[in-house]
């Protein structure tokens, strides 16, 4: 990485007033989580660093989303520490000081509105302008994801890579220090994925949000990211840039990240006997 | 002792979203479309089956009381019986039941479905309270729409119940006389007595269902699970409640 680099990079510009305000950085110390006696997350340690792109990988189940839930400050830790520019996420107090957006793996937009009162929901209710002023914030939001089409649909009308756009439209809205993927190329097309990827490197490029994005996309993690982790069984196994993770030797996440597919396997042999006793 | 953990979590959940609510009530003034989709969710749309409901409670009244009376000649008594039963018991109770199965329902069912696809998650991390903008305008309407529903349900009621008064044989008194009873000893304290105890309902039953919706985790499944349990929860403490604060407004 670019550590040194993205550091260097510490001032976010607000998409809507050009304005420059610090980046925000993420810190991740010895998390654990334990849902019923049933380990999550196992001592997980990393940090981001204001304006840089981290990616963290691994396969279903691993803990990814969880551990991206306990930065939104939508779950508290059973042991360990997470803290957002020094505060702890899950206070409102914090949610005051540092705008914090988390774009869903599902979309998670209000159905119950348009596209339009979706986007101007959080301008309305803090306050940021009068209703000309957040039209006008609504609608670039909107420009900046090519979706101003669906400015008056709702979210039922829209297709999945829509509804991602109009996700991530939603969170720019808030103006955002630190943004938050969770899976933004899940279900997608590959040519839908590649606009999602490159929708996320514009918005660090030109405004130097803080991104961490979630996700088992290899195309996505090791094209867009200043540095990657690799989490298996709630544990962080690896944490470098695109570079060094492909000059790993550890068996493991050369198997994640190169996945082949061998019918000589042993699984495979079992599924056929399945088949051929019936 | 484990349910009993269970009950008194569920108060104590239930009393902090009612203070987190009105905590936020300064913001009404700004959220009135919100109020106004509350009123007529829980006002307008239930008033059909309120006016329904009460017609045929005043005719039952009237039917039993007719038959009871007639031994003693005590007829004369009916709009009395009538008035003051819808006014103090049955309008404010089975409107609150009504309210229960037919909005508290709705409520929670929104509720739940919002918590299971993350749309309440989406709300927290926006920083915008679910207390605010979907518990406070629900609690705001059920307060200015009970007394409207109740008015409608007693005049109803004991319209049916003079209905009832006049055409069936073994009853047979006019309606001079009926209203006349009715307006003798069915006071306005006791139709104001009936507006209380529906506001403390109504309250009760929204704020029970919001908890209950906003408290929902898993899957689609679960929401089903958290109507029912809304539902059966708000009758129970209808029932609990009449008794107490029946006492108290005597």
């Amino acid at each position: 990485m670019n550590t040194t680099e993205s550091s260097s990079c510490s001032k976010t510009r607000n998409p809507f007033t050009g304005a420059e305000e610090n980046a925000v950085g993420v810190k991740v110390e010895g998390v654990h989580k334990s849902y019923d006696g049933v380990e999550v997350l196992k001592d997980v340690s990393f940090e981001v660093v204001p304006g840089e792109i981290f990616v963290l990988m691994g396969p279903s189940g691993s803990g990814k989303s969880v551990l991206l839930r306990h930065i939104a400050g939508l779950e508290t830790p059973t042991s360990g520490r997470i803290t957002v520019n020094g505060l702890d996420p899950s206070l409102e107090a914090t949610r005051d000081k540092v705008r914090l957006a988390l774009v869903f793996q599902e979309g998670a937009l209000f159905n119950s509105l348009s596209v339009y009162d979706n986007l101007a929901l959080y301008p309305r209710e803090h306050r940021a302008g009068d209703e000309k002023v957040i039209k006008e914030r609504v609608m670039h939001a909107l420009k900046i994801l090519s979706v101003e089409d669906a400015v008056n649909k709702f979210p039922s009308e829209l297709s999945g890579g829509m509804k991602k756009r109009v996700s991530i439209a939603r969170a720019l809205v808030m103006e955002p220090q630190l943004l938050l993927y969770d899976e933004p190329t899940s279900e997608l097309d590959p040519v839908m994925s590649a606009t999602i990827s490159e929708i996320i490197a514009t918005l660090k490029n030109e405004y130097s949000v803080t991104s961490l994005v979630v996700t088992h996309d290899r195309a996505l993690a090791l094209t867009i990211s200043n540095r990657v982790g690799i989490i298996m069984d709630g544990e962080l196994m690896t944490l470098g840039t695109p570079g060094d993770l492909s000059k790993s030797k550890d068996p493991r996440i050369v198997d994640f990240l190169n996945p082949k597919i061998d019918i000589e396997h042993p699984r495979f042999k079992k599924l056929e006997t399945k088949e051929a006793a019936k | 002792m484990k349910h009993l953990r269970k009950i008194l979590e569920g108060v104590g959940s239930v009393v902090q979203l009612a203070v987190r609510s009105l905590s936020y009530s300064a913001t009404l003034p700004r959220q009135s479309a919100r109020f106004i989709e509350q009123c007529y969710m829980i006002g307008y749309t239930t008033l059909p089956i309120v006016a329904i409901l009460s017609f045929f409670i005043g005719t039952v009244l009237a039917l039993e009381a007719g038959y009871a009376m007639q031994d003693f000649g005590a007829k004369e008594f009916i709009g009395s019986l009538v008035g003051l039963s819808m006014a103090r018991e049955l309008g404010p109770m089975m409107t609150s039941v009504l309210l229960a199965g037919r909005v508290g329902s709705a409520i929670t069912a929104e509720l739940a479905s919002m918590k299971v696809y993350q749309e309440i998650d989406a709300l927290t991390t926006m920083n915008i309270s679910a207390a605010k903008i979907l518990v406070l305008p629900r609690l705001a309407a059920v307060l200015v729409m009970m007394p409207v529903l109740i008015i409608i349900a007693n005049i109803v009621g004991w319209f049916g119940g003079s209905v009832v008064a006049r055409y069936v044989s073994y009853v047979g008194i006019g309606p001079e006389a009926y209203f006349a009873a009715l307006r003798h000893y069915t006071k306005f304290k006791d139709v104001i007595n009936g507006m209380e105890k529906a506001e403390v309902f109504g309250f009760v039953v929204v704020l029970v269902c919001c908890d209950i919706g906003l408290s929902t985790k898993g899957g689609p499944r679960e929401i089903g699970a958290a109507v029912t349990r809304a539902v059966v929860t708000s009758l129970i403490l209808i029932l609990v409640l009449d008794y107490f604060v029946t006492k108290i407004l005597l």
